[in-house]
């Protein structure tokens, strides 16, 4: 079992890593590489909004949205199934989750909330939050899974946005050709981190 | 009252195509840009969709913006974007079926690209239902430029064929064309979208970063 979960999440963290294998989340990517300061900041609400945002995504589909799943509730519902709804109700959880984490860090943690604070709000549209709920979905993973899943997918792409920003802080130094500079050269990159991470495609898990 | 298709709604379409492109100058959009792009056909597809839903989210949100209060508007906006997205989704599943499957997940995640909530945000609540309407598919068309130029160079290049049709003969298929497999893979779209973005800088200097 063990085993299981360390491939689930060596594979979620390096091989699959949502920003450089998926190119998940790849706005806020961009935006916020610049220093290394503001990149942990906001790998770190990553990695907590993601892993709660796949558990409850993945409790709301198994009990309440996919086929049969509230039979708990009533044996008349078996046969309804309502996974079209899946988009509404994890976009709306995960906005609700977000705005409860700011609420509850902004009275109970308020150190961590002024670190974190700017980047919550960005995070309830971040594409790799919606996507890891989604993936969950379409492979089916059990709660142990999308917990092992999401932990992994979470430092895979915090890992990915800190090693950028640290290259883009030594950039600054250079003299990078006019049309190039910013967005063009931040591109190339991230297709070289991307370069780099295939090499653990080759893993055998 | 302007008409209904004068200079100023010619410039809210036409803008965002090179001088003001969501992708290549607004950096808005990017994360379904690459991973779609494998393909023509999946690039073309994912390209109306999204320009649909901008449209109409834009006009929907423009139609509503004087009777949302400001502190519950981004989860207004997302009901709409979402719901969008949910037809959307459904009727590429009813009609193309073998398409939908392709993108997996990635129709879904129009809801968060960042183009349809940012022009909700930026554009459809200060500005009246046709021109943000008129905006929503303006930016819909820069995306749609820079998505399907992406796919053509990928699907040419990284294995000879254009939305399906073999052009370059590939060896194993006895042919000359020795297909470029690292443009299929991830980073060879972040490549060939920087190179795009150089080439649109340096035809017009005014878009270059200053840092």
């Amino acid at each position: 079992m063990i085993e299981h979960y360390m491939a689930l999440f060596i594979k979620s963290a390096f091989i699959e890593n949502m920003a450089l294998a998926f190119f998940l989340g790849m706005c806020s990517f961009m935006a916020v590489s610049r220093k290394v300061e503001t990149a942990i900041g906001l790998g770190i609400a990553v990695i907590f909004v993601l892993v709660l945002a796949v558990v409850t995504s993945n409790l709301i589909f198994n009990y309440l949205l996919r086929e049969g799943a509230m039979a708990w509730i009533h044996p008349g519902l078996a046969n309804v199934d309502l996974s079209f709804l899946s988009f509404l109700a994890y976009i709306g959880s995960i906005a609700a989750l977000v705005q409860l984490v700011e609420m509850f860090l902004d009275r109970f943690v308020p150190t961590l909330y002024s670190a974190l604070g700017i980047f919550l709000p960005l995070i309830a549209v971040n594409c790799a939050i919606l996507g890891a709920a989604l993936f969950m979905e379409q492979r089916d993973y059990a709660f142990g899974d999308s917990v092992v899943f999401a932990i992994g997918s979470g430092i895979g792409w915090a890992l990915a946005v800190i090693g950028m920003a640290a290259i883009r802080e030594k950039l600054r130094y250079s003299n990078v050709p006019a049309g190039l500079r910013g967005l063009g050269l931040a591109f190339i990159l991230t297709g070289l981190m991307a370069l780099g991470f295939l090499a653990f495609s080759g893993i055998q898990l | 009252m302007s008409a209904i298709f004068g200079k100023k709604e010619r410039t809210t379409l036409i803008d965002p195509l090179f001088n003001n492109n969501p992708i290549a100058l607004q950096i808005l959009g990017i994360c379904s840009a690459l991973a779609v792009t494998t393909k023509l056909d999946k690039a073309i597809v994912m390209a109306i969709s999204l320009t649909i839903v901008t449209a109409f989210s834009n006009l929907s949100i423009s139609l509503i913006r004087n009777l949302v209060p400001t502190n519950v508007r981004i989860i207004i906006q997302l009901t709409i974007i979402a719901s969008l997205v949910i037809i959307a989704d459904q009727i590429l599943k009813a009609f193309v079926p073998a398409i939908s499957k392709q993108l997996s997940v990635f129709v879904g995640l129009i809801i968060t690209n960042c183009i349809v909530m940012g022009r909700a945000e930026a554009y459809a609540m200060q500005n009246p239902p046709w021109e943000s309407f008129l905006d929503g598919i303006g930016n819909g068309l820069g995306y749609s430029m820079i998505l399907i130029i992406l796919g053509f160079f990928r699907e040419l290049f990284g294995s000879g064929k254009i939305l399906g049709y073999t052009v370059l003969k590939t060896i194993n298929e006895g042919g000359w064309y020795n297909p470029n497999g690292l443009l299929l893979m991830a980073p060879g779209a972040l490549f060939i979208i920087a190179i795009l973005i150089w080439l649109l800088r340096v035809w017009k200097p005014e878009q270059q970063e200053k840092e």
